[in-house]
Parts: C-alpha cells; sequence; structure tokens
C-alpha cells in the first residue's frame, strides 16, 4: 500500500516536472541575438573602471589625484601620473599634497577640494585591467566620485595589452565624440 | 499507363515505399529542427537563429556536414558487421510505414496483420544496435549494445501486452480496422483503454532509446553508446533511424489510441500528422524535462509496473470483451 502511494507520488512530480518544462517551453526568450541587438539592463554591471568627468566640463575628470585608489587597489591595477603647475611648490607643501592631507577630504561624497594655489594636472590614469578583481574598493571609497564601473560588456581583446587602458585618453576620447554628436 | 501501373497491388506498394522514404527523409531535417528548437525554448534560447531565416537551414547544413565527413572504420572492427548495422537499422523503418493508416484510403499497404508486422520489423533495431556495438570493437560500443538488447528485450513485453489489449477489443490486427472503430473523440481507445496507452507510450519512448530510457546511448556515461565509432553518414543514418522510429511509434499510438484520422473539418490526412507530431512533441518534452533512469530503474520499472499492470488489463479486457459479447 505504501509502495503504491509513493508511485503515484513520484508519478505526479513526474506531471509537475512536465508542467515546469511546459510553462518554461512558452515563455519569451531571454537571450539577446548579438551582433545585431545589445543586452540594455546593465545598471548593475561591472566593467572596468571608468573616469567620471566634472558636470560642467566633460573633458575633464573629477579626479584630485589623491591616490587613494592607487594605493587600495589590491592587485595593484592603477597607477597615476601627474605634473604640477604653480609658484609655491616647496618641498614640504609638495610632500603633503601627495599625501593628500589638506586635499582629499575622506567620504566627502564628490565635492570640488578646497581651491589650492598649486594646481595639480593629470597627465595619466592607467588601468590594468588583466589583474582586476572588480572588487570596486576604488570606487567605493575615491573622495570625489571620480570613478564609475563602466558598463562594456562585450570587450573583447586578443592580447594582454588590449586590456591596459589609459582612462584619461579614453575620457577625452569619449567627451569628443559626445560632443560631436551633440553638434551633429 | 503510368496510374494502370500504380493501381496494381505491387506497383501501389513500391509508390508508396518511395513517398515513404522522401517523407523520412523530410522528417529527419524537420524533426532535427524542431527538437533543438525545443530544447532551445524550454531553456529560454532561441535555438538554431543563424543558418538561414529563424535558422531553418540549419538541419540542411548539418546533413550536409555529416555526408561531407569521412567514413572511418575503426581498427579491429569487424567492417562488414560494422557498415551493416546502420542498414539494418534504417531499412526495416521504411516497411513499418506501410500499413499505417495516415488518411482513409492513404494506406502503404493494406493487410490483415499490419500490426504485427510492425512489431516484427521494429525487433529488427534491437539488432543493429548489437551488431553496432559488436562490430566497432569499442568497450562502450559494446557497453551500449549490452543496454539495448536487455531494454529491447525488456519493453517489448509490455509493449506488446498493451497493443494486444487493443487488438483485444477492436478484434483485429489491422490499423484501419481498429482506426475504423473509433468514431467520435469519446469513442477513442485512449479513453476507453487509458492504462494501455500509458503503458504503451512509456514502452515506446523505452523502445526508441528515447531520454530517460536513453541508456544505449548515454553520452554522460557512454561517450556515445552503439554509434561511439561511426562518423558522418554512418551515424547520420542511425539518427535517421531514430527519428523514424519516433514516427513509427507515434503513428502506431495515434491509430491505436487516438482515433487515427478521425476529427472534424480538415481532410483525415491532416488530423493524423497532426496527432502525430502532437505525441513526438510530447516525446521531446519528455527528453528534456526527466533525467535519465538508472539500469536498474529502467527494468525494475518495466518488469515490477508496466508488465504487472499490462496482463492485468489485457485480462481485464479478455473479460469484458467476453461478457460483453
Amino acid at each position: 500500500m505504501k509502495t503504491i502511494g509513493q508511485t503515484i507520488k513520484s508519478l505526479w512530480s513526474l506531471i509537475v516536472g512536465l508542467k515546469i518544462t511546459t510553462v518554461e517551453f512558452c515563455k519569451p526568450q531571454i537571450t539577446v541575438h548579438f551582433p545585431r541587438k545589445e543586452v540594455t539592463n546593465l545598471g548593475s554591471y561591472r566593467g572596468h573602471i571608468d573616469l567620471v568627468p566634472l558636470a560642467n566640463d566633460p573633458q575633464t575628470p573629477r579626479c584630485i589625484m589623491c591616490g587613494y585608489c592607487a594605493d587600495t587597489c589590491p592587485s595593484g591595477c592603477i597607477s597615476l601620473k601627474f605634473h604640477m603647475v604653480g609658484e609655491e611648490v616647496n618641498p614640504e607643501q609638495r610632500r603633503r599634497l601627495l599625501l593628500g592631507l589638506d586635499v582629499a577630504v575622506p567620504r566627502s561624497g564628490g565635492k570640488t577640494p578646497p581651491p589650492d594655489k598649486i594646481e595639480r594636472v593629470l597627465d595619466g590614469f592607467h588601468l590594468n585591467y588583466n589583474y582586476c578583481s572588480l572588487c570596486g574598493l576604488c570606487v567605493q571609497g575615491c573622495p570625489v566620485g571620480s570613478l564609475a564601473f563602466s558598463r562594456d560588456s562585450y570587450l573583447v581583446g586578443r592580447a594582454r595589452q588590449d586590456f591596459e587602458f589609459d582612462l584619461l585618453a579614453r575620457l577625452k576620447s569619449r567627451a569628443g565624440t559626445n560632443s560631436g554628436k551633440a553638434a551633429a | 499507363m503510368i496510374i494502370e501501373l500504380l493501381a496494381t497491388p505491387l506497383g501501389h506498394t513500391v509508390a508508396a515505399l518511395v513517398a515513404i522514404l522522401a517523407f523520412l527523409g523530410l522528417n529527419g531535417l524537420v524533426m532535427v529542427y524542431m527538437e533543438r528548437k525545443v530544447c532551445g525554448f524550454i531553456q529560454l534560447r532561441p535555438g538554431p537563429f543563424e543558418v538561414g531565416p529563424r535558422g531553418l537551414l540549419q538541419p540542411v547544413a548539418d546533413a550536409l556536414k555529416l555526408v561531407g565527413k569521412q567514413l572511418v572504420t575503426p581498427l579491429g572492427a569487424d567492417a562488414l558487421l560494422f557498415w551493416l548495422a546502420p542498414f539494418i537499422s534504417f531499412a526495416p523503418v521504411a516497411i513499418c510505414f506501410l500499413p499505417i493508416p495516415f488518411g482513409p484510403i492513404a494506406t502503404g499497404m493494406e493487410m490483415n496483420l499490419g500490426l504485427l508486422l510492425i512489431l516484427a520489423f521494429s525487433g529488427l533495431n534491437a539488432l543493429s544496435l548489437v551488431l553496432a556495438g559488436w562490430g566497432s570493437n569499442n568497450k562502450y560500443g559494446l557497453l551500449g549494445a549490452a543496454r539495448a538488447v536487455a531494454q529491447s528485450v525488456a519493453y517489448e513485453v509490455p509493449l506488446l501486452l498493451s497493443v494486444l489489449a487493443i487488438a483485444f477489443q477492436a478484434g483485429s490486427l489491422n490499423l484501419s480496422t481498429i482506426v475504423e472503430g473509433q468514431k467520435g473523440i469519446l469513442s477513442w481507445n485512449l479513453f476507453v483503454q487509458p492504462l494501455a496507452f500509458v503503458i504503451y507510450f512509456i514502452s515506446a519512448t523505452a523502445e526508441t532509446n528515447r531520454a530517460p530510457f536513453d541508456l544505449p546511448e548515454a553520452e554522460s556515461e557512454l561517450t556515445a553508446g552503439f554509434h561511439t565509432e561511426y562518423s558522418g553518414m554512418g551515424f547520420g543514418i542511425f539518427f535517421l533511424a531514430e527519428y523514424s522510429y519516433m514516427i513509427v511509434v507515434c503513428a502506431v499510438a495515434t491509430a491505436l489510441f487516438l482515433g487515427g484520422y478521425d476529427g472534424p473539418f480538415a481532410p483525415g490526412i491532416w488530423w493524423f500528422l497532426a496527432k502525430v507530431f502532437f505525441l513526438v512533441l510530447i516525446l521531446m518534452f519528455f527528453r528534456w524535462t526527466f533525467p535519465r533512469v538508472r539500469f536498474d530503474q529502467l527494468l525494475n520499472i518495466c518488469w515490477k509496473w508496466l508488465i504487472p499492470l499490462g496482463l492485468a488489463n489485457l485480462v481485464a479486457t479478455a473479460l469484458v470483451m467476453k461478457l460483453v459479447k
């Protein structure tokens, strides 16, 4: 008797399984025919990091060159290059600037740093994406919100060098194409 | 002249065989496409999509690839048996189609023992699997062949029992007569003999080596089972035979249980094909729904459940038929 009950239960489970596949069969597809269509729901997608420009100037990043991202990256993917312009650059000030003590106010939520006589100019922001583990510490920790994940889900390359980016150049070229589009 | 020739029994049979072979070739393409699309849709994928409009030419491309491949005979194989096997597998299929009534007059060959003919010739398939497994000198092939024999021998019994119940009831082994006996949906044997239908369909799934009973060619265990060593069209013919046998069992199920060509509005042949392909669709759903059974489970289902139930069903049918008459 027990066996028969169990058999009926198992048979019912087969029908339940068939019901599930039938429902799935009738659902619309969720895959996208890639070369003709691209996915759009990339809100939470983590591509490699990208620089975020100032609101009023798409050519210039919000970056204040504090070096927090380069220091905090566990894989050492990020390296910054910048130089200083200004008259009163004495060694002591230079050191403070390099440490970012005055300028980078932690958790300032992306406020512009206090005005300074010495201006720093970003020459290059290099990302070696080969070693990036997409942990997001740089994005999370950036005091001025100058880093964000890109939404480039179709990134491909044939060599290691294809994944070494100069994010500053990327930002500039992006701004160029954007303004070109706006002009057109 | 040609019409006179077709009117003779021999001419009629030859014409039917040619039509059946053409149908089988086309059917192979349709079923490959159907199977891959069903699989894709169940897994929320589009299935084949790139070759031709909506991937329609994908089976043609597959067939061309198979035809173009080199035929390799493995070292130490018995070449005669090895190459005989695919043909033994495919050749009887055409004969199995002869007694099937596709429409009121669309029967290849009217015969009294049509059902018996189908059962006898489809039994040859097991032989071809054994020859393929034995001839290819491959341990996976041999294991697949051994499984195929045990499975075919076991499942032929409940298949026969369920078919016999219908034959008792109709008093005939002629498929056309059995179909004639089912007029109107309520007199379909599916509703008169539901248990026989369930037994028949499970056994038919096992007889055609379809998942979840695809042990002779279990990919994850035996590489490809009995056809591991076949390349190109050697494999292609096995594949074609498998799909053709699916059509055979579904056509017999349609004739025995679903009223054959019985249906309103459209001509009978369309109803028959629609019912056949509906059953094929169910077989495909089985494949993509159920996991493969273990070998002991396979035999347990047969010997402990299907055969006793089939016997009980047969005895009950015989009793009722005797009492009614």
